[in-house]
């Protein structure tokens, strides 16, 4: 059965994309048959996060026009087999994509696929309302920061109200966060919202906790998806983050200050004093 | 510098930094609450409200303020709440 995913977040500049591409990744190296779609129309980006831009032929919308195949517009991604991704077109038409349209081409990919991830667009308009409504899952991007933090809430509203699977009253999507850009440091220091924080706020379980890293610009200077960086540490919480969303029980790395023994006792005699 | 300044500038120094996290969680909880409220009420209340306000104008001259309206859900039951501030009759 396929798992249609959507990665969504209202916010724009959080970490769809990366997550997005990483994650479709990251299924498709544990075997799963993964497309990735890109449902920014206007803005396409995956392509460029996957390092496929140059490959470009035929798009999403050429697909639901009918002027090309599926088979046509997926493109075969390079690092890993098994995973082939459908880029959003550049089209400035904002009607291009149809609820009839995004139903056929889901309906078709789902015939050989594993797993669907859609990759939202940032806002509330068509693309990101399309984008989650025939979702299984959801992947909700949130960087510990206030707008952010909001922005998800207003979408989990969405979620459980402007989807296939609420308007048929079926068993609600399937929402997990996923935390990025999360810095353990300024956690510590006490001027960002913890795990914690954002936990008690969206009261939606955990997926994944990804730190703020240099190797995510690194990642997308180069058109590889971080988490083939196995050596960078978003990389590896990507990985982490995968493999729990595939049933493995793991737990959360890269979410404590790295601190020096001296820090340490001194933090304690500030727990004692209080 | 005067030794005053000076003496708050040292106190500032040892001052525990304000928790700038917390505040961020006080404000989110307080406006998530609120719109989360906002976002169960049906499409229809907005519309209705400002109808309700055009058959009062008609009859009295009052302000968009003057007219509250609200939902109340208690055990399967919805209580619609209307209230109307009227300009004193003296006026």
């Amino acid at each position: 059965m396929t798992k249609i995913i959507v990665v969504t977040s209202g916010k724009g500049g959080v970490g769809k994309t990366t997550t997005s591409a990483s994650f479709a990744v990251g299924l498709a190296k544990h075997g799963y048959k993964t497309a990735v779609i890109d449902f920014d129309i206007g803005l396409r980006n995956l392509d460029l996060i996957m390092g496929c831009e140059r490959r470009v032929v035929y798009d999403f919308v050429n697909v639901i026009r009918g002027e090309a195949s599926l088979n046509q517009a997926l493109i075969r991604d390079k690092h890993v087999n098994e995973l082939f991704i459908l880029p959003a077109s550049q089209t400035r038409d904002k009607d291009a994509l149809t609820t009839e349209g995004v139903a056929a081409v889901l309906e078709e990919l789902s015939k050989t696929f594993d797993y669907i991830v859609c990759d939202s667009p940032a806002g509330i308009e068509r693309g990101a309302q399309l984008a989650m409504y025939f979702a299984d899952h959801a992947l909700v991007v949130t960087n510990p920061e206030v707008s952010s933090v909001r922005d998800s809430d207003r979408m989990l509203g969405l979620l459980s109200s402007k989807t296939k699977r609420a308007e048929e009253g079926r068993e609600p999507i399937k929402e997990h966060l996923i935390l990025t850009r999360y810095s353990a440091k300024r956690v510590t220091s006490g001027d960002m919202l913890s795990i914690a924080d954002v936990n008690d706020i969206l009261a939606i379980p955990l997926l994944g906790v990804i730190p703020e890293s240099q190797a995510v610009l690194r990642a997308s200077n180069s058109g590889e998806p971080v988490i083939l960086d196995t050596e960078s540490d978003a990389g590896q919480a990507y990985a982490d983050t995968v493999a729990r969303f595939l049933g493995e029980e793991l737990p959360h790395r890269f979410i404590e200050e790295k601190s020096s023994w001296l820090k340490r006792l001194l933090r304690f005699k500030e727990k004692e004093t209080i | 510098m005067s030794i005053q300044d000076q003496l708050s500038k040292i106190l500032h120094y040892f001052q525990r930094p304000q928790k700038t996290a917390k505040v961020a969680k006080e404000r989110l909880q307080i406006i998530i609450a609120h719109e989360r409220v906002e976002r169960d009420k049906p499409d229809y209340l907005s519309l209705m409200q400002k109808d309700l306000l055009d058959v009062i104008s008609k009859y009295v001259s009052i302000n968009r303020d003057d007219v509250k309206i609200e939902l109340d859900r208690q055990d399967g039951c919805s209580i619609l709440e209307l209230n109307v501030t009227l300009p004193n009759a003296g006026k």
